[in-house]
């Protein structure tokens, strides 16, 4: 048997996926997968899903896991940690989720300093139900419901989820990261690890915002898609520690 | 010598691994899987650095990389 | 504890349910449950539980659904409006198949409506309220005594059926004190191996969903949810006749409702005129046999709700509409008084109400 230099960690399942060709919630998956796997704590944590593309996100992770209702994830991993103090709880969220219905959870979430681990991925639009304008889209963006390009005079901007929740209190890590290139890749995946070791610490809340591709909703190839992600996103949501008292 | 194996019923051909390899030593296959997709090959192997760049490129854990 | 000691409704529950070895419970303020929540907030601290008040009505019942689906006794309680918020919440709990407690103190609607007692969420209790096919397994005290024994009974029924339960009170028993013992009250545990607690020595994960896109295999869920739903109408209708066996008139009333039709029986009974009083306690499953039953041998019956009229749907399905079933209402928070209904009793068997 040859020594891999890389395989699938044993926190993913070896299924094919839902994901359209080059999205890159596969690519995130693997790596909480193996943040699990190097941490050692696969049997001990328990992931929640949400509403959105990654809904199925439940058998994809190798350990036990909660569909929430869209935007429910931080109060149904609320419950989860409540209930088992001691295990690990993580939610799974995409725009939608976490910055259109779900941020009343995801800032009290954080306010309360809730053990739990959020990952966040923000693609700038709404992938499941077909390319609707999110509140993480960009201005002047094409949407299926932003037909002319979004018009702030009407739908306003987006939300820069990780500058607000790090005015929190309760919130003791977070970061905003991106995975369209290896480099950006390896920090996403530092990001998650310390986001994981805030919560077995006991410290409180902490959040990785995941700047992703969409490729079928951007209308664009997986590969023309991380361009457009580095030209477009990472000026409108800058890479950046914004909250880290970890120790505290 | 590393070598990269293609589990080529996974492969979506979205050629992430393709722009991500700095041998360049990715092609797209000219054949079909049963999906449908032309799956990503490495047929000059031997260039292969081991990086795993290409791996890791891959939202679908298609690649892995033997030593 | 004491033999016996004096209690608001709203905390008989919330000590009944730290009784039946619930140790967490999410809720929000609003009137007139916020005893109970308050109640919670000192007793579960007291018993190194835990107690947390939630943003919305919304994050509570998904807190319940979290904390349920981890395999743990839990509660939450609302008032009306914010009952409404619960429900897709609640579907969620009853398509997953998890025990958990909703209480319902109700209060006069719809919208914001008022803060005084009100009946009128018994279409959303039972008849669905959330989206789908479920029930919930509903239950209707009448007493301070039965909001503390019924919530036992809803954890212990919770947890054997996996199904959400809801305590369906009003103001007026949420405020009203009464002496109550918490002794000899029977609390069953069971076995939760689906429960979401981290793998642990298991090699496979457990998983809580109610996304089935199948439309076979969803199916196939909505009949095991409706087998369930069967044995739980089999084994669980609770009620209470009194005086019926030769009542010409009986009278149909739940919660605070009952009571005064309770006693509008007795000024009637007084009379010599032969009134009953029919009190379902379980809403699901109605007690349908047990009324077709009161139907052979009653003239006519009088259903008496805080609503404009609600139960009456289910007591005419019950009797198949073999009898006639006249209606007494008071909404919007106001109450009848026992002397109301008795004149209303002497009015219809005067005309022999519908004979």
């Amino acid at each position: 048997m040859a020594e891999k230099l890389f395989a699938r960690p044993e926190s993913l399942t070896d299924v094919d996926t839902h994901y359209c060709p080059g999205c890159q919630h596969g690519i995130i998956h693997r790596l909480v997968a193996e943040v699990i796997d190097e941490l050692g704590i696969r049997k001990k944590t328990i992931g929640v899903v949400p509403v959105g593309c990654s809904v199925l996100a439940y058998n994809y992770f190798n350990l036990d896991t909660q569909q929430a209702a869209h935007g429910r994830a931080p109060a149904v991993a609320t419950g989860v940690k409540r209930a088992h103090p001691d295990k690990v709880v993580f939610t799974y969220q995409g725009d939608g989720d976490a910055a259109a219905i779900g941020t009343g959870e995801i800032v009290h979430a954080a306010a309360r300093g809730e053990k739990i681990t959020a990952i966040f991925v923000n693609n700038a639009i709404y992938g499941m139900t077909g390319g609707q304008l999110a509140p993480t889209s960009l201005v002047d963006q094409v949407t299926a419901t932003s037909p002319y390009g979004r018009q702030a005079s009407s739908a306003g901007f987006p939300i820069r989820l990780s500058e607000m929740l790090a005015t929190l209190d309760g919130a003791k890590y977070i970061a905003r990261v991106s995975v369209n290139d290896p480099a950006n890749m390896a920090k996403a995946k530092k990001a998650i690890r310390t986001a994981f070791e805030v919560q077995l610490r006991g410290e409180g809340f902490a959040m990785v915002e995941i700047l992703a591709t969409c490729p079928t909703n951007w209308g664009k190839s997986p590969v023309e898609a991380k361009t457009w992600l580095k030209e477009n996103m990472l000026p409108q949501f800058p890479l950046n520690t914004f909250k880290d008292v970890q120790g505290g | 010598m590393p070598k990269p194996v293609f589990r080529e019923e996974r492969c979506k051909g979205c050629e992430l691994c393709r722009d991500a390899c700095p041998q360049k030593i990715i092609v797209m296959s000219q054949t079909f899987n049963s999906k449908g997709y032309q799956p990503a090959t490495c047929p000059d192997n031997l260039k292969c650095t081991g990086c795993t760049l290409c791996a890791r490129a891959c939202p679908d854990v298609v690649i892995e990389i033997h030593k | 504890m004491a033999e016996k000691i004096l209690m608001k409704g709203n905390e008989a529950i919330g000590e009944a349910a730290v009784v039946a070895g619930c140790r967490h419970y999410f809720g929000y303020p609003i009137t007139p449950q916020s005893e109970l929540i308050e109640y919670m907030a000192k007793r579960l601290l007291q018993v190194d539980g835990t107690f947390l008040q939630a943003e919305s009505e919304v994050a509570a019942i998904n807190m319940v659904y979290g904390a349920a689906g981890a395999g743990v006794r839990v509660m939450t309680s609302s008032s009306s409006p914010g009952v409404s918020l619960k429900q897709e919440g609640i579907s969620y709990i009853a398509a997953a198949e998890l025990p958990c407690v909703i209480v319902n103190i109700m209060r006069g609607g719809p919208g914001l409506g008022g803060i005084q007692p009100g009946q009128a969420d018994y279409f959303q209790a039972t008849k669905g309220g959330g989206h789908g096919d479920y029930h919930l397994i509903v239950v209707a005290p009448n007493s301070v005594q039965e909001m503390a024994e019924l919530t036992v009974y809803s954890f212990n029924v919770a947890d054997q059926y996996s199904n959400p339960v809801m305590l369906l009170g009003d103001g007026a028993l949420g405020q009203m004190m009464e002496p109550v013992s918490f002794h000899d009250m029977k609390v069953t545990t069971v076995e939760k191996p689906w429960a979401t607690t981290g793998m642990g020595e298991r090699d496979k994960p457990n998983i809580i969903n109610t996304l089935e896109l199948k439309p076979e295999m969803l199916e196939e869920a909505n009949n095991r949810l409706q087998r369930k739903y069967a044995a739980i109408q089999e084994h669980e209708m609770r009620w209470e006749e009194i005086n019926t066996e030769d009542a010409e008139l009986v009278l149909v009333a739940y919660g605070i409702a009952s009571r005064i039709a309770f006693t509008a029986m007795e000024m009637a009974r007084a009379a010599g005129l032969k009134v009953g009083l029919f009190r379902p306690i379980t809403l699901w499953p109605f007690p349908k046999s047990a009324l077709a039953n009161v139907a052979k041998t009653a003239n006519a019956f009088l259903d008496i709700e805080l609503s404009t009229g609600q139960m009456i749907e289910d007591v005419n399905l019950a009797i198949k509409c073999s009898k006639p079933v006249h209606f007494f209402g008071r909404t919007g928070g106001m109450m009848m008084s026992p002397n109301d209904i008795y004149e209303k009793i002497v009015a219809l068997l005067e005309t022999k109400g519908g004979k």
